[in-house]
């Protein structure tokens, strides 16, 4: 266990400079640092973990792209044309499982891996061991899950969501490797959330109140929660689908007593706080973005922390908006419809702040500024869509269409996505040493910008125009919109191979940042040197609260 | 005594536990709150006494039945009507005939959902084939009542209750059930 405090040294930290690769010694063990892959597997860094955890993420980033592409590529034009429809499913699924377990929750947490004890002035996480222990549970997680598409009978086919019984009785036979890697990946983000949530409360600088903390921190702090409540129902179902596949229980099965509607609601009831732990990180980054390059201190702190917590709360009682089309009661719809609805006041809050903050405020436009305006402005679309969802009539004819991939991919790709990308343009001169290159940057943001929307804006038209999800092949009408789309999902693809290219461009060299590399940057992580060191605030900082 | 870490993991792990058996536990819950409240079609599978009102013959209500084989058990579920009318308050009986199309002796059980789910509520059986489960001889086929009420307080906007009853086979003899049925069987009735 890490010491609240740890033993005092005579130095200052921000005179600890750096020392390369990894040669300062590690106050708990006495033996030689390993060298090679011995020093990845073994590492208790939380920057080495952080570091692991976001190349792990980006590589997971272009798996799941990849699938995306190839299901992009069959419906470029009408006609099953190359792939068949068997395998597109297995495309579609995988290509969720990918993006949502295996690139944005890790990314996060290797953000936070990275960021949180610099922010909080901590000299690493509350838990070191564990930290490499749930990061290294992630590939095998999902090298088992990736490996499900050479078995026989294929990969998972049901949907992200896989909804019983289409993933039990109806379920091709590796279905049992993909509960298990979902069972090791939800391992992995439970200690990585109770690591977090050690952190926070118990490492943080002397003096340094909870609401003294960055949003980014507060944050991960109510996502962590969410994390811990909600991953053990996740748990909790597919251990169910386990029993009903393998050793003839019928929790989701009607013909011993079960019933497959209940699946939907356990599956929701873990899903709809899932979505939020896929955002509520992303509005801390940005509310770390948009102050730095606005020049001017956040509008509205303590509203935003209580808008997260309140989105929070609410998402536990949301779930049953996805299942308006299973015939719920009328006082159940009722209910889910407006606590749904009741969501967009907290969401309104924080966008709201946002732009007051840039309001009246110096802002340049530097690359992690845009990623976090183009947030702002895209997210809010996804959240507009979104209310649309939330009407229950209305949703009867907006179920399954494209119009509801159109909402969720808004606020997960230039929502989640961007604010990601946000973070690494904002952060890297801090990770490196060097600042990104501008020029790189810029062409990076708005081919993604161009390609994102080419990619799912015409998804409205063709959802509200009747064309169902998860379909390999569809009517003559829609295949204009088809065509952007996948005109744009290339576009936006083939430029992430630039934000590639930015990262090992700047790992490599470039200017060099100072300690403070943005201008308006203000906390605590700007103090220590550009890159950072291995080890961090091993005395305390002296944080003096600011008045927000 | 515990650091400040080691309580806030240990915090931690029981909200998680809790968590996880919360999931289980909503199984349970989740039966019982539909029973009570009558949603998602369940209804008693026990008997229930009669309600002695008066007929409101100001209004019909008409009645469906739809009958299925579930996977896994070669039997056919007959209907006498397909369709009645009736009305609220009347008990009415219909009869129902099982036929078990395999060679061998099988148990199995109908399963019944009620449409409109609100409807549950109003539905009163005396009797039903349902409440047990069967077993029948190699090709026999056994005729059984369905007893039931419409109370008068049925909500006035319904007008059709639709009863499915799903044949399944009992999951005990699962196991012996696949054995005997692999070869040569009737197949789905």
């Amino acid at each position: 266990m890490a010491p609240k405090l740890p033993p005092h040294h005579s130095l200052q930290h921000s005179s600890t400079t750096a020392t390369a690769g990894g040669q300062v010694h590690d106050d708990h063990d006495h033996h030689p640092q390993p060298r090679g892959i011995m020093r990845w597997l073994l590492t208790t860094n939380h920057k080495e973990i952080g570091s692991l955890y976001l190349i792990f993420s980006l590589i997971m980033f272009f798996i799941g792209g990849i699938f995306a592409l190839v299901v992009r590529a069959e419906l470029f034009q009408p006609g099953l044309n190359l792939i068949n429809p068997e395998f597109f499913n297995q495309m579609t699924t995988m290509h969720g499982l990918i993006m949502v377990f295996a690139a944005v929750m890790p990314a996060f947490t290797g953000l936070a891996n990275w960021m949180i004890p610099l922010q909080i002035g901590a000299p690493d996480m509350a838990l070191p061991r564990l930290n490499n222990f749930s990061f290294w549970l992630l590939p095998v997680a999902f090298t088992l899950l990736l490996s499900t598409l050479l078995m026989p009978g294929g990969g998972p086919n049901f949907g992200w969501t896989f909804y019983a019984p289409l993933s039990t009785t109806y379920a091709p036979p590796s279905t049992t490797f993909f509960i298990l890697s979902l069972h090791i990946a939800g391992v992995s983000s439970i200690l990585g959330a109770i690591n977090i949530v050690a952190t926070i409360l118990n490492m943080r600088a002397p003096g340094m109140r909870m609401m003294d903390m960055p949003l980014f921190v507060w944050t991960w702090l109510i996502t962590a929660f969410l994390l811990i409540a909600v991953m053990p129902v996740l748990a909790g179902v597919i251990t169910m689908m386990l029993m009903d596949i393998n050793f003839g229980t019928s929790f989701f099965d009607a013909a011993g007593g079960g019933d497959p509607v209940l699946f939907q609601h356990l599956f929701w009831f873990f899903g709809h706080p899932e979505v939020y732990i896929m955002i509520l990180p992303a509005f801390g980054i940005v509310s770390a973005i948009i102050p730095t390059f606005a020049r001017k201190r956040l509008f509205g702190y303590a509203s935003m922390v209580y808008a997260t917590a309140s989105i929070a709360v609410l998402s536990f009682l949301v779930w049953a908006h996805h299942m308006f089309v299973v015939g719920l009661p009328l006082a159940a719809t009722l209910f889910f419809m407006y606590t749904t609805m009741l969501i967009a006041v907290p969401t309104g809050v924080k966008v709201f702040n946002w732009i007051t903050t840039l309001f009246r405020g110096s802002i340049t436009f530097e690359v992690p500024m845009l990623f976090a305006l183009a947030f702002v402005v895209l997210f809010t679309i996804g959240g507009f869509s979104g209310l649309m969802l939330a009407i229950a009539p209305a949703d009867f004819q907006y179920h399954d269409t494209y119009f509801v991939v159109a909402h969720f991919h808004y606020v997960l790709v230039p929502g989640a996505v961007f604010s990601i990308m946000a973070a690494v343009y904002y952060w890297l001169p801090k990770w490196t040493g060097h600042y990104p290159s501008e020029i790189l940057g810029k062409w990076h943001f708005w081919l993604s910008v161009i390609g994102v929307n080419l990619t799912f804006f015409p998804m409205h038209f063709s959802g509200l125009a009747g064309m169902p999800r998860r379909i390999p092949d569809y009517a003559l009408q829609f295949a204009d919109f088809n065509l952007v789309s996948s005109l744009g999902a290339f576009l936006f693809g083939f430029s992430q191979l630039i934000f590639v290219w930015v990262i090992i461009k700047c790992v490599r060299g470039g200017v060099k940042a100072p300690a403070k590399a943005w201008d308006g940057a203000e906390d605590l992580e700007w103090s220590v040197p550009s890159p950072a060191p291995l080890h961090t605030f091993e005395t305390p900082p002296d944080f003096k609260p600011v008045q927000h | 005594m515990m650091n400040p870490v080691q309580r806030t993991v240990f915090r931690s792990v029981l909200v998680l536990i809790a968590m996880f058996a919360f999931a289980f536990a909503l199984v349970p819950l989740y039966d019982v709150f539909c029973r009570i409240t009558g949603v998602n079609g369940k209804v008693d599978e026990r008997a229930q006494t009669l309600v002695s009102e008066e007929v409101d013959e100001s209004r019909y209500v008409t009645v469906q039945f739809i009958t299925r084989s579930g996977s896994g058990l070669p039997w056919i579920l007959d209907v006498e009507q397909r369709q009645v009318r009736v009305h609220p308050g009347q008990p009415t009986e219909i009869n129902f005939a099982f036929t078990n199309q395999s060679g061998s002796a099988l148990s199995g059980r109908a399963v019944p959902s009620v449409s409109p789910s609100q409807a549950s509520r109003y539905l009163r059986k005396v009797n039903c084939f349902c409440f047990d489960e069967q077993r029948l001889e190699a090709g026999e086929r056994v005729e059984m009542p369905l007893v039931f009420q419409l109370t008068r307080d049925l909500p006035k906007d319904v007008n059709t209750v639709t009863m499915v009853y799903t044949l399944y086979p009992v999951a005990e003899e699962k196991a012996q059930l696949q054995a005997q049925v692999a070869p040569g069987s009737g197949g789905d009735a």
